[in-house]
């Protein structure tokens, strides 16, 4: 049960084989025996996903049921959720307890799925290993001394570790993606409108973005099926007709024109990445995909850019935390600023005071022009540069992430270093384009290598498609990490 | 550019971010460093090029101008630091 894929327990519970009831103890069973040593999630309450199990096995049994009617989802503590406490991984929100519901957990509530959990993250999204929590670092499944990556790490780890066999994640600059490659899982960043963020707390709003999290791109699909639509709520959110993501998955690859851009096989990529990666496309090449060079002139201002427009609209979307309405409010102050300053100085890690700080600095009178204004004018060459790639190939590959995952506390005395590991991931979200993570080989100390897949805008589909036909030739997606108990 | 100490704290003051001395010297240091990755993308020219705010250039969406939201305020409040008739409490400011 803990192994089987989103279809095969969707078939299991039709068939009677086992109730929603039972598929959610057996999670929660696993959640109860790892998180200890795993800290994949901040908050588990089994008297809450036993209920909803109970009322999915009714609908089951009424002959209602949907693909993920009575599958437990764990869902990133990002998104809001009625009820249960929603916390961001931060002091700040440590008790805020939701009065109301994401758009996207409506959706998986309206599919009859389970609310397995809610998962623990870098700090407001902040972050590329999930060590800067208020709730603690997660440890990644295949080897505990090393980071599962970030933000979305505890999502990632959940579904590495068969604590949830799927999980959601957000992705403003790699934070689905990234996690994905170095905890060897499938991970997707749709097309920036896709799916909804109301009531996904805000980090950067032009290029934070909801996903999945499962072990094959079959999975990523259904899961995909239930989280996109148009949300009038959503003021970024884009309507158009409803596709099903899986109706491409068995189309052959002959023919698909498989960009490989130079600039990210450079300085920079780790030898055993950079390996696992050539096998993968040599492997694409035998199931009929042609390999065409392409370029990305702009790639190496991504990360100096994104640098700038995430921490400006961070500061912006943070400065409702002020401990007025909701939230962590400083316990001592002597009037309105002063409990403004300590609620925040003592409610934000160091890593989110140091993006605010940033943020406010280059937006502020005098700096707005070569900074904020800079750095969108390099975001339209990057997306430039990706309408000319796809002039002449269907999906941009390379590798996800530089290296295999690193060691916990390997990265966090500089932040610069850390920012490093998004140079891969950061240009999809400059573009708004569709992207994902599949896994592809192992690297030094046995550690998952993923395989970077960017397709066209709304091309979810193909991007599918290529994973599940490399899914199909390949077993890397199934290997689980040994020695979990 | 490098930030000055008096940068550090005239930033955390418009973030209203309370930040010790200790860490306006901290703070100096990193945000230089992110600062030194960011200056990277200044020798680029932009000349003539449009500044992206949106993957698909799309503008903001209207609608009807009709009431859709109901008064939810006793639930929204119920989590409130401090709440009293309705109305947020928070430290008097006009003297």
């Amino acid at each position: 049960m803990l192994n089987a894929s989103l279809k095969e327990l969707s078939a299991g519970l039709g068939q009677r084989k086992f109730s929603s009831v039972e598929l959610t103890k057996a999670f929660l069973a696993r959640i109860e025996a790892l998180n200890g040593r795993l800290n994949a999630f901040i908050t588990v309450d089994a008297e809450k996903s036993l209920a909803q199990a109970r009322a999915a096995d009714a609908r089951i049994a009424k002959g209602s049921a949907q693909p993920l009617t009575g599958i437990p989802v764990a869902h990133k503590d990002i998104f809001v959720a009625r009820g249960w406490l929603t916390t961001c991984g931060s002091k700040i929100l440590s008790n805020f307890v939701s009065p109301y519901d994401a758009h996207l957990i409506e959706r998986f509530n309206g599919a009859g799925a389970v609310l397995l959990g809610k998962t623990n993250m870098d700090e407001f999204a902040m972050g590329s290993s999930s060590e800067s929590s208020f709730y603690g670092p997660v440890k990644n499944p295949w080897n505990s001394d090393c980071v599962p990556g970030g933000s979305s790490g505890g999502s990632a780890a959940a579904v590495a570790a068969r604590m949830a066999p799927a999980a959601t994640g957000t992705d403003t600059g790699g934070s689905i993606r990234q996690p994905a490659a170095l905890s060897g899982i499938c991970g997707l960043k749709p097309t920036y409108g896709l799916v909804s963020r109301y009531g996904m707390v805000a980090f950067a709003s032009s290029l934070d973005q909801g996903g999945p999290f499962a072990k094959s791109a079959e999975d990523l699909a259904l899961l995909l099926n239930v989280m996109a639509g148009f949300d009038p709520r959503d003021s970024t959110s884009i309507e158009r007709a409803p596709e099903d993501y899986s109706r491409d998955l068995e189309k052959p690859l002959s023919g698909l024109r498989v960009g490989v851009p130079k600039e990210h096989f450079g300085e920079g990529l780790a030898s055993d990445v950079g390996k696992a990666v050539e096998e993968a496309l040599a492997q694409l090449e035998k199931l009929g995909a042609k390999r065409v060079p392409i370029e990305l002139p702009n790639s190496g201002l991504s990360v100096p850019a994104y640098y700038v427009i995430a921490p400006a609209e961070a500061s912006s979307n943070l400065s409702r935390f002020d401990g007025v309405r909701y939230g962590y409010r400083a316990k001592d102050y002597a009037d309105l600023g002063d409990m403004y300053r300590r609620t925040r100085a003592e409610g934000f890690g160091a890593e989110v005071r140091r993006r605010i700080l940033i943020g406010t600095y280059v937006l502020s009178h005098g700096y707005y022009d070569a900074y904020y204004l800079k750095a969108q004018k390099i975001r339209r060459l990057i997306a430039n540069d990706f309408v000319e790639a796809f002039k002449r190939c269907d999906v941009v590959v390379g590798p996800t992430s530089p290296t295999v995952a690193f060691k916990l506390g390997a990265k966090t005395a500089d932040p610069v270093q850390m920012y490093l590991n998004d140079i891969y991931t950061i240009p999809a979200n400059l573009a708004g384009l569709p992207a994902a993570s599949i896994p592809c080989g192992f690297g030094a100390g046995g550690l998952p290598v993923g395989l970077h897949l960017v397709g066209n805008y709304f091309a979810e589909a193909k991007l599918l498609n290529l994973a599940h036909q490399y899914q199909k030739a390949t077993d890397w997606h199934r290997r689980e990490p040994k020695g979990l108990q | 550019m490098p930030l000055t100490p008096e940068d550090v704290r005239r930033i955390a003051e418009l973030a209203r971010i309370g930040i010790s001395e200790a860490e306006v010297r901290t703070m100096r240091t990193e945000l230089n460093n992110i600062f030194e990755l960011i200056g990277r993308m200044q020798k680029v020219d932009t000349e003539g090029i449009a500044p992206m705010t949106h993957a698909q250039g799309a503008g903001l969406r209207l609608r009807e101008d009709k009431v859709t939201e109901s008064d939810q305020r006793e639930r929204f409040q119920a989590i409130a630091p401090q709440v009293e008739q309705g109305l947020y409490l928070v430290p008097k400011v006009i003297e």
